[in-house]
């Protein structure tokens, strides 16, 4: 792509607030339910299944039918001439039960009727019964069954069975780690609206209008250029509306198509919760060989994901738990396996990281077990099991890293956390306290960019000038608050050398751009802000003939587009509408459509290769306090230093460093979904299930953006992702809580603690550690005498 | 008798009839277009609805409170302002201060649970209140964000001050139009058989009661909000107890602080807090800020869950509830009103009319801990408050009371008598978590395992001990500096 550094009246590198940041304060910001409501609107709802897995041996809608309200019912026998399955890549999410229930929750068949209760009170009409099956609630269980909702792959390099015979050390154990519900502020919700033609508009909110364009024209047996998605902005999406809003469209579009009315669908709190996929939990087997000096020289990983009951991406995100199996870490000869368990839960999903937190937490939790047998601080395994510059700095997948920065990354949050300080004071401290233990600890990330589906790299734009200079921006990039919007007009400004309000970003429209990529896996703005830097491109290249000849510029190489204007060299050739004016009077078209798709990347059938165009990379230092009679934990201060190469947006950037990083923390520590015996979600409201709130940022909270970054790959105007990789520095925060629980058994074993870490968990492992440490001082006792 | 619902939304007169009595305020709005107060979960744990209700004091003065419009219902607004994130900006479009800081802190991302932040913030900002992180926490805590991380949100509270003041309008004109409004009558608005019933004191509810003997009481609707919202629950006749003037305020005397039984968490927080610090701080921890505007002292003590948290807490401090019948009132203490789950030792016709709390003496110690996976606004899975009395060393009289731990809130009797007449010492304290192990029966469910709670009860027992005969150990992970 080839970008000038930009230089002239830099919109890129601005802290800009975001686009809808006014919007956001005044409420005047529309989200999918503030949508005018059209006349003859119908709202729904969809029965869910009370079951985990059964038969259902008899359905009789015949009551629903006939209640007050009613428009419309469906369910899978409607369905059956077009399809019930809106599978994003393989086959096997449904829309809803076909005979079978999957999973709790399930919807058996949804309701349309002139408001919510009404459709809510005919759903309870239904005559429902079912045939109880056995369901598989667990991966071990699934693995014992084989049941898979893809197979299961393996990947490595080198002979880790010798290496690991012959490792001069070695250990094996188990961590496992539980899921996390999105919970995005607005819950999912989809409006259609029927037009001429059998067209229909539907406004939804999703990460992936084209995918819901496709899912709705399929189940309606109709062409792609019928349907037309719209999105705004969304409260949130984190991964979470990336296929699933598509389930929901579908539903009110099929209902839309039915009763020739306009129809919403919105889920209540409980509906979304108990619906929707969440973060897949992962259970991890290791077996790893490492030297005297805390040095990996071998491992046998096994990754086992908890995929619900359909594939939805789990392929692609049990893929990446495979690649950042690593983490910053060289593994020496490795076998990393991963099962993709099929389980009677929801279809788990996209989440901000996408099985890459997952993969490393298995890789940091064998750190932890080594610095413990062998006595080192955590950080100095870590150093020593760095990614290489020169050598050991291949990946188990067969790619080179060739942009490490993880040492300067290192050294630089080092010098100012004070760490060898803090890690004496804490021992004191721990030493002197038998009630509250502290903890630290210092955690890199790695983070792979780039779609793992090489075809996913591409995006699409369109950008209008008009006669009066001002500027509309389209791209197949959706807004979820992320400032993706912001960020690429920030691009689109800085070509035309204009101010940022002179851009006007419009909803993401599959009318306007094609066939567009999710939003997701980090590439909003290094993808679409690169298609966008394309179309306004072409249209400044058709320009610069014009102005050269208008004004008789000697060269288009004088020519400098900025402060709103048009200038050669120091002369100002008129505003930049001027010259606008100039070309259309010309006959110049002063719109374009850009392009872009990511170059370099490249893998074989199995996935190896080089996967990424680049990697982000960061550092983070986090400390905590435990309590080791109740479990109750706190971190106290926390210290990240994040590589976003040239920032775009400091401002924003700065925005997904800590709110990614709180989010992980959540993940790690108070979110936990519990299901009951029978498989039924008892965490589907923000009640019970508890997403960090203020007080839980500690006021000591440091965030900094690396001012030496710079992608070293031609992203646009050198920038990174940031959207994934800042939420697994709060890796740093699950360690801290380690190193305090391993205080207790003075520091010479790892503590048996999973995430999420609750105080119920922090208590059972502060108890096994304080057992481990009584019979250390029992066996330490002279035998007694006969 | 009115049966007109009258309340002003910003500075305009809303006369209603025809109110369904469990309409909430939230879909009220947005029924009538007023879309930027968003629903985020229907039940009160998210903020996403928050609003501000402005009310005149008896000086005159108006008095604003952020509160949650999903579990309101629109029949609670008689007589008050109503005030939305569409009411903050100057008629010229000038962003109120707390607007503008949000701005220009990047305190929005997906912009969503933005309108509750800035409500929740305009609420601390008329307060007057200088904003701390502590305060601005706290004042915050029924909001959640999931995209910020929330040091932007704080960061921008904590400098709203440095704004210009912008025109707050003619108060003094609102609180006397809101006087002016306020009849002293009781109201009685609906739809036929559905009614939503205001009394202005305890005859009225009495009469209210007979007349619909299947009336729900409800005061703050906290809880009887999410019947309606969670459980789809149909009630057809609600009697509002939160403008009844006996209910209402707190009184002290040099040994016992006396509650009215619809008097808001918020409100009484004040008294509670200066009984023990302790007290303080476990109830700022109930709810939220916007919960603690709406929920009552009574009304939590009347719904008598075994996992409220004020009972705990007051029947440690040997609290006695006076309730009124239509006759006659009784005192009992407040242990005694809790039979069985969901039972209670008072009648359909009784109302919590006022809780009498006994202050601390010089001879006795207390302490009271709540156990949950976050810390503010969670809902315990523990709640354990604890009274020894001591004399020369031994422990005359103890009160261990638990929330969490059985089907109603309880008093652990075994491991008081293992304590009575003992020295406050590590066997006594062992000897009574022994007896805990016995009497307490917790369950499992999605917020601890009965071994978690079962464990926990007795290591605050223990931690209760630590902090009675070592009070140099820190034991308390909120007050843990970093090193």
């Amino acid at each position: 792509m080839d970008q000038p550094t930009p230089k002239h009246n830099p919109s890129a590198r601005q802290p800009i607030a975001h686009d809808s940041a006014h919007k956001h304060v005044t409420g005047t910001a529309r989200y999918g339910d503030d949508i005018p409501e059209p006349r003859g609107l119908l709202h729904t709802y969809a029965f869910p299944a009370e079951r985990t897995h059964a038969r259902v041996s008899r359905l009789d809608l015949s009551a629903v039918r006939a209640a007050p309200g009613v428009a419309a019912v469906v369910s899978a026998a409607d369905l059956a001439a077009t399809t019930n399955d809106i599978g994003p890549v393989f086959p096997g999410d449904q829309v809803f039960a076909d005979g079978e229930v999957l999973f709790y929750g399930q919807p058996l068949f949804a309701v349309a009727a002139e408001s919510i209760a009404a459709a809510r009170r005919a759903a309870g009409r239904a005559i429902v019964e079912y045939v109880d099956l056995p369901a598989i609630l667990t991966t071990d269980a699934a693995i014992d069954a084989e049941a898979f909702v893809v197979p299961s792959k393996t990947w490595g390099q080198g002979d880790p069975d010798r290496a690991l015979a012959s490792a001069p050390h070695r250990l094996s154990g188990r961590t496992t780690v539980g899921g996390q519900e999105h919970f995005y502020l607005e819950g999912q919700v989809a409006l259609a609206v029927p037009g001429e033609d059998g067209d229909l508009l539907v406004h939804s909110s999703t990460q992936h209008p084209s995918e819901v364009q496709r899912a709705i024209a399929h189940v309606l047996g109709r062409a792609d250029h019928a349907v037309t998605v719209e999105n705004r902005r969304m409260g949130g999406g984190f991964g979470g509306k990336e296929t699933q809003g598509a389930w929901f469209a579908v539903i009110a579009a099929w209902l839309a198509a039915a009763t020739g009315r306009p129809v919403k669908y919105r889920l209540d709190r409980d509906d979304d919760m108990t619906m929707t996929g969440k973060r897949h939990p992962f259970v991890i087997d290791y077996d790893v060989g490492f030297d005297a000096d805390g040095r990996i020289v071998a491992l046998d990983v096994i990754q086992a994901a908890d995929c619900g009951y359909a594939p939805d991406l789990s392929h692609s995100i049990a893929d990446r738990a495979m690649y950042h199996a690593d983490n910053a870490y060289y593994l020496g000869d490795v076998r990393v396996t991963s099962h993709r368990c099929r389980t009677h839960k929801v279809s788990n999903t996209a989440f901000r990281g996408f099985g890459g937190p997952q993969g490393m937490i298995g890789i940091e939790e064998i750190i932890e077990q080594i610095a413990r047998a062998t006595g080192l601080d955590p950080l100095t395994v870590r150093r020593r099991n760095y990614y290489g510059t020169e050598n050991r700095n291949r990946t188990p997948y067969g790619m080179t890293v060739d942009d490490n920065i993880l040492d300067p990354l290192t050294d630089e949050l080092l010098a100012s956390v004070d760490y060898a300080r803090r890690r004496a004071a804490i021992a004191d401290d721990n030493a002197a306290n038998a009630v509250l233990k502290k903890g630290l600890a210092f955690t890199p990330v790695k983070f792979g960019i780039s779609f793992t589906s090489k075809f996913l790299n591409q995006a699409g734009a369109l950008v209008l000038v008009y006669l009066d200079g001002s500027v509309q921006l389209n791209h197949g990039g959706t807004e979820m608050g992320q400032g993706l919007h912001t960020k690429v007009a920030q691009v689109v400004a800085e070509v035309f050398g204009l101010d940022f309000e002179r851009v006007r970003i419009t909803a993401t429209n599959t009318g306007k751009v094609p066939n567009t990529s999710p939003t997701a896996a980090s590439s909003g703005s290094d993808l679409n802000g690169a298609a966008a830097y394309n179309a306004a491109r072409k249209i400044v290249d058709r320009l610069l003939p014009v102005i050269r000849d208008h004004f008789d510029v000697p060269s288009e190489d004088a020519i400098r587009f900025g402060e709103n204007a048009v200038h050669a060299g120091p002369r100002r050739l008129g505003s930049f509408a001027d010259i606008v004016q100039i070309a259309h009077r010309a006959r110049v078209q002063l719109s374009a459509a850009g392009f872009y798709a990511t170059p370099k990347i490249e893998v074989d059938a199995l996935g190896r290769g080089r996967p990424f165009f680049y990697f982000a990379y960061g550092v983070a230092c986090s400390e905590v306090v435990i309590d080791t009679l109740t479990g109750e934990h706190r971190m106290t201060r926390v210290d990240i230093l994040h590589d976003v190469g040239k920032s775009l947006n400091p401002a924003i950037d700065m925005g997904q460093i800590e709110g990614g990083f709180i989010q992980g923390v959540g993940w790690l520590t108070t979110e936990e979904n519990v299901w009951d015996a029978s498989g039924k979600l008892l965490t589907h409201a923000p009640s019970t299930y508890k997403i960090p709130v203020a007080s839980d940022v500690c006021a000591r909270f440091t965030a900094r953006i690396y001012e030496r970054g710079e992608n070293v790959e031609d992203a646009v105007y050198r920038s990174k992702a940031v959207g994934e990789p800042p939420f697994m520095l709060s890796l740093s925060v699950l360690h801290a809580l380690k190193d305090a629980l391993a205080a207790i058994d003075g520091y010479r074993s790892a503590a048996p603690l999973n995430a999420p870490a609750t105080p119920e968990a922090v208590l059972a492992a502060a108890d096994a550690m304080a057992e481990r440490a009584a019979r250390r001082s029992i066996s330490a006792l002279p035998e007694p005498a006969e | 008798m009115r049966h007109t619902l009258r309340f002003l939304l910003g500075d305009t007169l809303q006369e209603l009839t025809g109110v369904d009595p469990t309409q909430t305020v939230l879909a009220w709005l947005r029924a009538n277009g007023h879309t930027g107060t968003k629903e985020g979960c229907a039940e009160g744990d998210c903020g996403a609805c928050t609003v501000v209700i402005g009310r005149a004091d008896a000086d005159g003065a108006m008095v604003y409170r952020a509160l949650n419009a999903c579990i309101m219902f629109v029949g609670m607004l008689d007589g008050a302002q109503l005030l939305t994130v569409a009411h903050l900006a100057a008629a010229d479009g000038t962003l109120h201060p707390v607007q503008q800081a949000l701005v220009d802190h990047h305190g929005s991302q997906c912009g969503f649970c933005t309108p509750g932040f800035v409500m929740s913030l305009y609420s601390f900002y008329r307060s007057g209140q200088t904003p701390t992180r502590a305060g601005v926490s706290d004042a915050i805590a029924g909001n959640l964000c999931r995209c910020t991380g929330y040091r932007p949100i704080v960061d921008a509270a904590l400098c709203m001050h440095d704004y210009p003041v912008v025109d707050a309008g003619d108060t003094a004109a609102i609180a006397a139009r809101l006087r002016a409004l306020d009849d002293g009558e009781p109201m009685d608005v609906g739809d036929g058989d559905r009614r939503f019933i205001a009394p202005r004191d305890l005859a009225g509810v009495q009469q209210a009661l007979a007349r619909h003997p299947t009336a729900r009481l409800v005061a703050g609707g906290t809880d009887v909000g999410l019947w309606v919202t969670k459980q789809h629950r149909d009630l057809a006749v609600l009697i509002h107890l939160s403008r009844v003037s006996e209910l209402q305020g707190i009184a002290t005397s040099p040994t016992t602080l006396i509650i009215g039984g619809a008097t808001t968490h918020a409100t009484a927080l004040s008294g509670l807090a200066a009984l023990h610090a302790d007290i303080g701080e476990l109830f700022r921890r109930f709810g939220s800020c916007l919960i603690r505007n709406a929920s009552t002292v009574g009304g939590n003590i009347a719904n008598g869950s075994p996992i409220g948290d004020s009972m705990p807490v007051l029947i440690a401090l040997g609290a006695e509830v006076e309730l009124a019948g239509p006759v006659d009132r009784r005192r009992v203490v407040l242990e005694a009103l809790y039979r069985d789950y969901q039972e209670q030792a008072r009648a359909s016709n009784e109302l919590v009319a006022r809780i009498v709390v006994p202050r601390l003496s010089a001879n006795q110690r207390f302490g009271c801990y709540k156990l949950s996976k976050r810390f503010d606004q969670d809902i315990s899975a523990v709640c354990a408050a604890f009274r020894i009395t001591l004399d020369a060393g031994r422990v005359i009289e103890a009160r261990l009371a638990f929330g969490g731990m059985a089907a109603i809130p309880i008093r652990a009797r075994r491991a008081e008598a293992a304590l009575v007449g003992q020295a406050w010492n590590e066997a006594s304290v062992a000897a009574a978590r022994d007896a805990l192990a016995e009497e307490l029966s917790p369950i499992s469910d999605m917020r601890a395992s009965a071994s978690y709670r079962q464990r926990a009860a007795a290591q605050l027992l223990h931690r209760f001990w630590v902090e009675t005969t070592t009070p140099e150990t820190s034991t308390r992970v909120l007050a843990a500096e970093p090193v």
